[in-house]
């Protein structure tokens, strides 16, 4: 059974088709790539895996369950977790708190323990801190725990932001332009970050991505995305000889 | 080791449960002393009893504009709400003779009365997102406002009174502490943190697993709660009220405390709720001129410190132990373990 299927997943604003019959089959623990030129409709799909958006048509398993519909905090609780395309980390709150807030969910109490400081209230916080603390400790942010997150240098808020989305416990994984705005040295240690996580947390993850050189690195099947439908599949090899991959990102006459 | 450091926590927990306890208690014990023998002048005591009741007015309200990132401008519909409720129980449906044991509950019950409202307001208000719920909550205000003054059972637009002089300074005392208290363990705890993450952004909250909508409307309850629970403070220490106590005048003084005070900041709201009560007092010979003065004030304050004086700040007398010094404890713990290990 597939990790993740997505069958003619098709979505519309309006009178613009952003997604139109998009389908990709997932086995657990695959790493897969999604490129296309700006606007070609990949955060959209990952809007739609994640339920901030609705699809039009279309409909999207999860480990055999059906996701569409679902309120996006309800599909991350079922194990899918993602990072965005511009950092959207808690500015002013501490980099541990935003962490911690990635296991609300997993927190046991009621509000009315909370509000007068009873019953599992105290254990419950003190694990999460700790496990939390774990966590940064893991990648090495703990040092920077009470620092607010808007403070932190570029490349750490994105690799808070991925800290953050495992403390949600996914088992996929979706990471939108994890290389934004990163040099060649910085996507060599992202390249080795993503395999860590991957393996330590035994994660499928689907990556969007720009950066050629992240994405023939680490992927082993790639789908190309262009005005919303799919235009190729395959091997890192096979996109880069593709013809119509090369019409897409160069244009017509280069290609030729 | 393990345990130890168990112990050790809820050792420290205690002694600042109690110090904490024993300095409300003293507190406590003053007001009690001022009320009953009369040490401070009429006109000051009741000053410090409007204090305390726009402190918890302040407070409720920051949770929702503060804390929460929305905007709420209806906060006196809820006070009214609480007035009301708390005043019919203790005129009519309460035994006179003993009012006064019957008050706390009158207040609470004023304060769930406003809460059930808040979530009616509340639940389809988060349905969608912006500013939609400024406009449903200055809308709510408007309608209690004229339901009641439609309402000849209440007395209409003349007003209910007949309540006796219930409110007084040890009441107000504790009802401030209390409201500061569940309101800085609310924000301290993993609903107060999804609160604050709704704020910071609102998609990435959900996206989180933060039930928003959820907290949203729980946290709408608690703030009605409390602005119910101060209107029937206010009921009872005016002996009168009538549905232009209530009117959006009303409400925008307690936005302008807030604002003033800081966002997101309970010693704000302290501050916010004093400093404006007391200016406004200081001011009354200035009759008519001191609606200009305070405006003025708020504009340059805006101008100056847009997020009011304690703004997002907080003192650390505010800050629970647990939350202010949980990554030492955990550096401790991990150090004992590798000294074991």
């Amino acid at each position: 059974m597939p990790c993740l299927e997505v069958k003619n997943l098709t979505h519309y604003f309006g009178g613009l088709c952003a997604v139109s019959d998009f389908n990709l089959a997932l086995e657990t623990g695959e790493l897969v790539g999604i490129i296309g030129p700006n606007g070609a409709g990949k955060t959209t799909v990952f809007n739609l895996i994640t339920g901030i958006y609705r699809p039009t048509k279309g409909l999207i398993r999860f480990n055999g369950k059906n996701l569409t519909g679902l309120r996006p905090a309800a599909i991350t609780a079922r194990g899918i977790a993602r990072t965005f395309q511009n950092i959207r980390l808690f500015n002013n709150l501490s980099v541990l708190d935003n962490v911690r807030i990635a296991h609300y969910a997993g927190m046991k109490y009621t509000p009315l323990e909370g509000i007068f400081q009873i019953g599992r209230f105290s254990d419950e916080e003190e694990r999460i801190s700790e496990r939390s603390l774990e966590l940064l400790e893991r990648f090495n942010i703990s040092e920077l725990a009470e620092t607010e997150a808007r403070n932190l240098p570029y490349g750490m808020q994105r690799r808070l932001e991925i800290v953050r989305a495992l403390a949600t416990k996914p088992r996929l994984l979706l990471l939108d332009e994890p290389a934004a705005g990163m040099n060649p040295s910085e996507i060599l240690k992202l390249i080795d970050f993503v395999r860590i996580i991957r393996k330590e947390f035994s994660l499928t993850i689907i990556l969007i991505e720009h950066q050629m050189r992240l994405v023939m690195g680490v992927c082993e099947r790639i789908t190309v995305l262009d005005f919303g439908a799919t235009i190729a599949e395959g091997t890192p090899e096979e996109i880069q000889n593709n013809p119509k991959v090369l019409e897409a990102y160069l244009g017509e006459e280069a290609a030729v | 080791m393990n345990n130890k450091i168990k112990t050790q926590n809820a050792r420290k927990r205690m002694i600042s449960g109690a110090s904490f306890f024993l300095s409300t208690f003293a507190g406590f014990l003053t007001c009690c002393l001022i009320q009953r023998f009369k040490l401070i002048n009429p006109y000051i005591l009741m000053v410090i009893m409007y204090v305390g009741i726009n402190i918890i007015l302040t407070a409720s309200l920051n949770l929702i504009n503060g804390y929460m990132g929305e905007f709420s401008v209806g906060h006196a519909g809820f006070m009214a709400v609480g007035a009301y409720v708390s005043s019919i129980l203790t005129v009519r449906v309460f035994p006179v003779q003993h009012a006064q044991w019957f008050f706390p509950l009158a207040l609470i019950a004023g304060g769930m009365g406003a809460g059930l409202v808040g979530m009616i307001v509340a639940i389809p208000s988060f349905k969608t997102r912006g500013d939609y719920l400024a406009i449903v909550t200055l809308a709510f205000n408007m309608i209690v406002k004229s339901a009641i003054e439609n309402i000849d059972a209440v007395g209409g637009p003349r007003g209910f009174l007949g309540m006796s002089k219930l409110t007084t300074l040890p009441w107000i005392f504790v009802w401030t502490v209390l409201t500061l208290w569940i309101i800085r363990n609310f924000i301290y705890s993993n609903y107060g943190r999804g609160v604050l993450s709704i704020r910071e952004d609102e998609v990435a909250s959900e996206l989180m697993g933060v039930h928003t909508r959820r907290v949203k409307v729980l946290t709408f309850v608690i703030s009605s709660f409390f602005a119910g629970v101060a209107g029937g403070l206010f009921a009872h220490l005016l002996q009168f009220i009538n549905p232009n106590s209530f009117n959006i005048l009303k409400s925008t003084d307690i936005l302008i405390m807030v604002y003033l005070g800081g966002i997101g900041s309970i010693v704000g709201s302290i501050i916010g709720a004093t400093i404006f009560t007391v200016l406004l007092e200081i001011l009354r010979p200035l009759e008519v001129w001191r609606m200009v003065i305070m405006p003025l004030v708020l504009v340059f304050l805006m101008l100056f410190r847009p997020k009011g004086i304690m703004g997002f700040r907080e003192l650390r007398l505010f800050v629970p132990e647990q939350y202010r010094k949980a990554v030492a404890r955990w550096r401790l713990k991990r150090k004992e373990y590798d000294a074991v290990s």
